[in-house]
């Protein structure tokens, strides 16, 4: 897996740290997708004003080769390289030091440290009731984390696998999000729901769902999946410091994404896209580990002279359409590429999104490139074809383009 | 009475002049009496039938007032002040004694200094723990409290059947009455700082809680005053002040929330607990064993409230339940069962379950109640249980005609007061419909706020938006 480095978070994030305040214009114009605050953590999280017209002013995160950014990163002041795991862990304990409501709840998170190491350590820091080891019933402990937000705790619920919150469906559904709206605004429901999905190396079809798909129409809730450890600790943190449900979904097989984040604190924001890659001639949106698919696909593409703009959707619900709308009407041809099913997926959704509301900057029908309908099967050769590799990309986009 | 009459009096005076009319003829016949002719049932028979006839009279007013007061309005006639007057004598009323006291008549007491003591109707069952004392002391402000809060509870739902059979109500709509004593007694025990959780039979909760009648029928109705705004309905009431957190409409998947609010106040440290309620049809689903296992295992000052009315929706609990003993169903955990048509035991079995959990964490309290109604509305009630069953618990069990004998037997009130709370319950009932009525439908706006909580200053119209706006607290 190749690793990417993001050369702005490092760079430029040091020069603001002084006046938050100057920062925060300046920032508007840079990157406007963090905020930096002091190293002391005193004030945290100035107000980020944007306005319309926010594209222009990014500057995007390209995609370096090897070379640059080790030069980049050896010219600027390092952050710390992370792994993924260890960047949600980071995040994590972060909120947890911030507010005393934060707690943890889940299989395995306290003594074991977590099935994928992202709460280890927390428990002998905070305790056996801030990290709290459940029994195996996704259903009951789902609700208690619920009622307990009811209250103004702020749990973040873990799921081993998001498979398993299947069974915790109705309390998600009906007392999560509804909650807010039935009650007249009466209670906030402030959980996070996560874990990783997704398919993984030959885990059976049990075990690698891809969930995004039913949460989706659940009124109230959000949805985000990380794919980057530096999105992954901004999601993470943003998402429990909001006060929606929000529903975060991490992948089995990026936990060990080596990248180097900022040292210091930055929430991302929850309903935005990120740009990959710029381009001119199609617009890819992916998400999670199809991301990976895609800049693979997308050197391949480059070679063949093909400029694909790269935009990795991070909010699934609600999608960020006006970067997506941004980029579409500059390239006039869309390729979705997920990992969800092809029947109900978040491509289909977002397929209906875009036609709905960007129809005529369309050149060419959307194609949605998504994993076969079937039940992942265990045979490694098999599992391979039922998610969207990168060959199929290029032909997709080659395609697309003629 | 007399407001009644002019049918009557129309009928009876034809009835009365016939029957005076042919015993007149039946008189005279007597005066030339010969006993071997069967005249003399003619005789009686047509005496016996004026008899009955004015005795059936007075007995057909639908609201009798048979108390000594009767004797001190003005009657019409003097056959009236007869009747009345032996009437009265005939049919002992209830409050023979307090007529007595009615020289020295005082108002109701609202005295709270002194302790009456009660016997609840049967001794606690326990199932691994001792149950409390049978004897439960009270005042009398607190017995005329209860009266008076049980016969606004009667009330609201009575109107709220009424409501729903006017379409003002729909959708689901679940009846409390019969089931007053365990919201009265429970909030007798708990303070506003305990949580109380609940499924869809929430009205009179929502009530007990500190809820206003306003606020339930403009709920019910779907009225911007409503608790929820009108965006809840029946079974979403919720009341975050008073600790009150609803109001679910799924069967028992408040028991889990239940033990998260339990969870908060063990970890927030605060000495409160949470009352999670449930009925016997809920009893069986696997979410609250999974619950009750986690509150046993954190010992989380969770208490279990089964309130078992023997009918989970259509089907009895015999044929539902493997094991029908729901306090015992904690196995390791302790189980009280509760006669839960005595508002007293519900008092004693709280109060006792609230010392048991902040010490020893989870207790599971059944209270063997039953409902008048169906399940919801759409349901007559009877083709599951017979109707007799039901007359007989209204006659035997009713919560509130048990805490008007206790009245009676303390001579803390007379007839004459009780029924004046009661016509006062209809009152203000009638006066709070009125004003819900009055009250506007949710503005289309309405449907899209609450959807999101505006954390992060983003507003959300619909699945995709067109402008994104977003700040960053």
């Amino acid at each position: 897996m190749a690793t990417i480095f993001q050369r702005i978070g490092a760079a430029t994030s040091l020069s603001y740290s002084i006046d938050t305040k100057t920062s925060r214009r300046s920032l508007s114009e840079r990157k406007a997708s963090f905020v930096v605050v002091r190293s002391d953590a005193t004030k945290i999280n100035t107000g980020l004003n944007r306005i319309g017209g926010r594209v222009d002013h990014l500057i995007t995160n390209a995609v370096a080769t090897k070379a640059d950014t080790l030069a980049a990163s050896t010219a600027s002041k390092p952050g710390h390289e992370v792994l993924l795991f260890e960047a949600l862990k980071e995040g994590l304990e972060e909120e947890m030091e911030r507010d005393a409501r934060v707690c943890v709840m889940g299989e395995d998170v306290g003594h074991y440290g977590g099935s994928y190491k992202v709460t280890k350590g927390l428990a002998p820091k905070f305790g056996d009731l801030r990290v709290l080891d459940t029994p195996i019933a996704e259903n009951s402990f789902t609700g208690m984390g619920i009622g307990a937000a009811m209250t103004g705790l702020r749990p973040v619920i873990e799921g081993m696998n998001m498979g398993f919150l299947l069974l915790a469906f109705n309390q998600i559904s009906n007392n999560c999000g509804m909650l807010h709206y039935t009650s007249g605004g009466q209670f906030k429901i402030p959980v996070v729901i996560r874990g990783p999905g997704g398919v993984g190396r030959q885990l059976g079809a049990e075990h690698s769902q891809r969930l995004e798909s039913y949460f989706q129409s659940i009124p109230g809730i959000q949805m985000v999946a990380c794919s980057t450890p530096y999105n992954a600790k901004g999601l993470m943190k943003a998402a429990i410091r909001s006060d929606n449900p929000v529903i975060l979904f991490e992948h089995v097989l990026l936990y060990n994404l080596k990248e180097t984040i900022p040292d210091e604190e930055y929430v991302l924001n929850l309903e935005e896209a990120e740009m990959v890659r710029p381009g001119q001639h199609v617009t890819i949106l992916t998400y999670s580990r199809m991301r990976y698919h895609v800049m693979q696909a997308a050197k391949t593409l480059v070679n063949k002279g093909y400029d694909p703009e790269v935009i990795d959707i991070r909010s699934l619900k609600p999608f960020d359409l006006h970067t997506i709308g941004n980029s579409v009407k500059k390239t006039h041809r869309v390729l979705i590429v997920e990992e969800c099913m092809r029947t109900g997926g978040i491509g289909a959704s977002l397929t209906a999104a875009i036609n709905e509301n960007f129809q005529d900057y369309l050149d060419a029908p959307i194609v949605c490139l998504s994993s076969q309908d079937v039940p992942t099967p265990y045979a490694g050769t098999l599992e391979e074809w039922t998610v969207v590799q990168p060959p199929q990309i290029v032909a997709a986009v080659e395609q697309l383009c003629q | 009475m007399w407001k009644h009459l002019p049918l009557w009096k129309l009928l009876s005076t034809v009835e009365l002049s016939t029957s005076i009319t042919k015993s007149k003829a039946i008189f005279s016949s007597a005066l030339n009496f010969d006993y071997s002719k069967p005249h003399y049932i003619k005789f009686f028979s047509s005496g016996l039938y004026f008899i009955i006839l004015f005795l059936f009279l007075f007995f057909s007013d639908p609201s009798p007032n048979l108390t000594f007061q009767s004797l001190q309005q003005p009657k019409t006639t003097t056959d009236a002040m007869a009747l009345a007057r032996r009437s009265s004598g005939l049919l002992k009323p209830l409050s023979t004694a307090s007529s007595s006291s009615l020289l020295q008549r005082r108002p109701f007491s609202t005295d709270d200094t002194t302790t009456i003591t009660v016997e609840t109707s049967v001794p606690f069952t326990g199932h691994n723990c001792d149950p409390p004392s049978r004897s439960v002391d009270t005042t009398p402000k607190e017995l005329m409290t209860f009266f008076t809060d049980m016969a606004f509870m009667r009330r609201m739902e009575i109107a709220a059947d009424s409501l729903y059979k006017s379409k003002l109500i729909r959708g689901f709509c679940h009846l409390y009455d019969g089931q007053e004593a365990v919201s009265i007694g429970m909030e007798a025990a708990i303070t506003k700082k305990d949580c109380i959780i609940t499924a869809y039979r929430d009205h009179c909760i929502f009530l007990g809680r500190g809820g206003t009648l306003l606020e339930s029928f403009a709920e019910l109705m779907g009225r911007q005053a409503g608790c929820s705004r009108g965006k809840g309905g029946s079974m979403h009431f919720y009341k975050k002040d008073a600790c009150f957190f609803g109001g679910h409409g799924i069967v028992g998947a408040q028991v889990p929330l239940g033990c998260g609010l339990a969870f908060a106040q063990k970890y927030r440290k605060e000495d409160h607990v949470t009352f999670t309620m449930y009925g016997d049809g809920a009893a069986n689903q696997g979410q609250l064993f999974e619950a009750l296992n986690m509150a046993a295992l954190w010992d989380l000052p969770a208490i279990l409230v089964c309130e078992n009315n023997h009918y989970g929706m259509g089907t009895a609990e015999w044929r539902a339940a493997k094991s029908p003993a729901y306090y015992k169903r904690g196995d390791y955990v302790p189980g009280l069962k509760v006669d839960g048509m005595d508002a007293f035991a519900v008092k004693q079995a709280c109060k006792f379950a609230k010392e048991h959990a902040l010490k020893n964490g989870p207790i599971i309290l059944e209270m063997d109640t039953y409902r008048y109604h169906g399940h919801s509305m759409s349901d007559p009630g009877s083709t599951y249980r017979t109707r007799d069953e039901i007359s007989g618990v209204r006659q035997e069990r009713d919560p509130i005609e048990r805490i008007r004998k206790l009245i009676f037997a303390h001579d803390l009130a007379t007839e004459k007061e009780l029924k004046d709370i009661e016509k006062q319950a209809r009152k203000e009932v009638d006066e709070a419909i009125a004003q819900a009525k009055e009250s506007p439908m949710p503005d289309e706006s309405e449907l899209f706020t609450n959807v999101y909580r505006k954390g992060y200053g983003v507003e959300s119209f619909g699945t995709d938006r067109k402008e994104l706006r977003a700040t960053l607290p």
